[in-house]
């Protein structure tokens, strides 16, 4: 139950005042501005972009300053903020196989047309830390090479000639907005999708690492994954034609997985897909398990009750602020709860106390 | 009031190209080309979002993936012509200019617009592309599998 309380105004605004000294930290070192934060921290940016559901580096890099580097405190402020913007319209579904793109690897096909690409990886470093970056050290250009134009095909579409692959047929149903409509069982797989690419990274990677441990597990290959920037297109109503409106940097992972067949299916490889805004490549990899865990239905396969199967168990417990939103309000004033259950274990107490008396009694 | 005189492809690429060029860019072009003619409001600059989709496994059936910030406005010039712009972000000054070069590109102003902010702009974004995909190039490998010992 929730019952006002009155007071604490001053306190309230001394704590927010702290904060904002705390925020800043010992006034003799610099300070941080945005754009350092957009262009140095930028894979968090991307994080608070994809979970926070709103694509703009600017506002993610500001949240993060604000939240004094608490991403979920900063995705927060994205999610609201991104209530006060008027909706334009939707855009055309991106096109990620013209992606350009910075990376693109795939573990299963090593001669894939295009080549295997590493782009700006952390892969193959030695995870030793660099005591360079705290000397203030300059960086080295990164070599060039003349790149080939031409298109990049997706690794599934070559790779199909045999059609041992599922496929993904071009459709065009309005998907469910779970921005608009709240989430509700069953949830399609556009709605899932929708939930996960939003969903917490940790909690997502978890559950993906649970059906690798043997939980539902569907042994993923990453088929492809690749990072890069696709623009997005929409119509104007207004002008009648459909114009570029922008260019995000995307992160999508195709896995291919292994696939006995079931009662409808023929045996061959099924797909999971996992598309995140940013360079975000764990959560995205992970979208992609989870995805594939969570079409046992539609792939005709047995549910052997692992949690990545759960839909509802996935996708209402995947959302950071509904989570910590429920968890932390539980620290907030709740007197007269507490009051209540107080007196209720104190009467429960009494009546204990006077009946282990009289059974002494009896037993006298 | 003039609207959309059929220039649709042209007209999409120039659009297309000032909605993703980089923070104040298109306003420095556009005042460096010609000083700004008078205009009135049809839709003052405003900032929402748009809902970008994507497709599950790529091709198939469209999802929402998230939204993104856009910047609109519309305007017109005394002679009638109409300019419309939509932009990345949240830059309302940026959507001015860029809808100023959308209706002057309707005017006799064409070829100065052409050759004092497009082209140019239209290089800059080339040559962004093409670095860092010379950048990308740089990382590709080629992994051959070691052969394995006959025992």
């Amino acid at each position: 139950m929730y019952v006002a309380v009155k007071g604490g105004e001053r306190a309230i605004q001394n704590a927010h005042a702290w904060l904002a000294e705390e925020r800043r930290g010992d006034t003799s070192v610099a300070e941080l501005s945005v754009p350092q934060i957009r262009e140095q921290l930028s894979l968090a940016v991307n994080r608070v972009m994809a979970e926070g559901s709103l694509y703009d580096p600017d506002l993610a890099a500001l949240a993060i300053k604000q939240a004094r580097g608490d991403l979920i405190e900063a995705i927060f402020l994205i999610r609201a903020y991104r209530t006060t913007l008027p909706r334009f319209g939707a855009s055309a579904p991106v096109d990620t196989g013209d992606m350009a793109c910075d990376r693109r690897i795939s573990a299963t096909f090593k001669d894939l047309p295009g080549g295997q690409v590493l782009g700006p990886t952390f892969d193959y470093t030695h995870r030793l830390l660099d005591f360079k970056l705290a000397a203030d050290g300059e960086t080295p250009d990164a070599p060039m090479r003349n790149a080939e134009p031409g298109p990049v095909p997706h690794v599934t579409e070559f790779l199909n000639r045999e059609g041992l692959i599922e496929e993904a047929p071009h459709d065009d149903t309005t998907p469910p907005d779970l921005t608009r409509e709240p989430l509700e069982m069953p949830a399609d797989r556009a709605l899932r999708l929708q939930a996960l690419t939003r969903a917490d990274e940790g909690f997502t990677l978890s559950m993906a690492y649970s059906t690798q441990r043997g939980y539902a597990r569907n042994h993923a290959f990453v088929g492809e994954l690749r990072i890069g920037t696709v623009p997005v297109e929409m119509e104007i109503p207004e002008l009648g034609f459909a114009i570029e409106i922008g260019e995000v940097t995307l992160t999508e992972c195709e896995t291919v997985n292994q696939f006995k067949g079931s009662k409808t299916e023929p045996p061959q490889f099924t797909r999971g897909y996992g598309l995140v805004f940013g360079q975000t490549e764990r959560k995205a990899i992970s979208m992609a398990l989870v995805d594939r865990a969570l079409r046992w239905e539609e792939l005709g396969e047995d549910n052997v009750g692992a949690p990545a199967q759960d839909a509802e168990f996935v996708l209402y417990h995947a959302d950071n602020i509904q989570a910590t939103g429920f968890l932390e309000h539980i620290k907030l004033p709740h007197y007269v709860d507490f009051q209540s259950e107080l007196e209720l274990v104190r009467k429960l107490r009494r009546e204990v106390e006077a009946s282990q008396g009289q059974h002494q009694e009896a037993a006298e | 009031m003039k609207d959309t005189i059929d220039q649709t492809p042209d007209r999409k690429a120039w659009m297309s190209l000032m909605a993703k060029a980089p923070e104040g860019r298109v306003v420095a072009l556009l005042d460096a080309a010609l000083p700004r003619p008078a205009f009135t409001w049809l839709r003052a600059p405003e900032i929402g979002s748009v809902m970008v989709r994507g497709r599950a496994g790529g091709t198939g059936a469209p999802f929402n993936l998230g939204e993104m910030t856009i910047t609109r406005c519309a305007l017109t010039l005394p002679s009638g012509e109409v300019g419309h712009a939509y932009v990345q972000g949240r830059r309302k000054a940026d959507a001015e200019a860029a809808a100023l070069v959308d209706a002057l590109m309707q005017t006799g102003a064409v070829n100065v617009m052409r050759t004092k902010v497009l082209e140019p702009l239209e290089q800059e974004t080339t040559a962004k592309r093409s670095t860092r995909a010379d950048k990308a190039a740089a990382t590709k490998v080629d992994f051959f599998t070691m052969v394995r010992g006959e025992d």
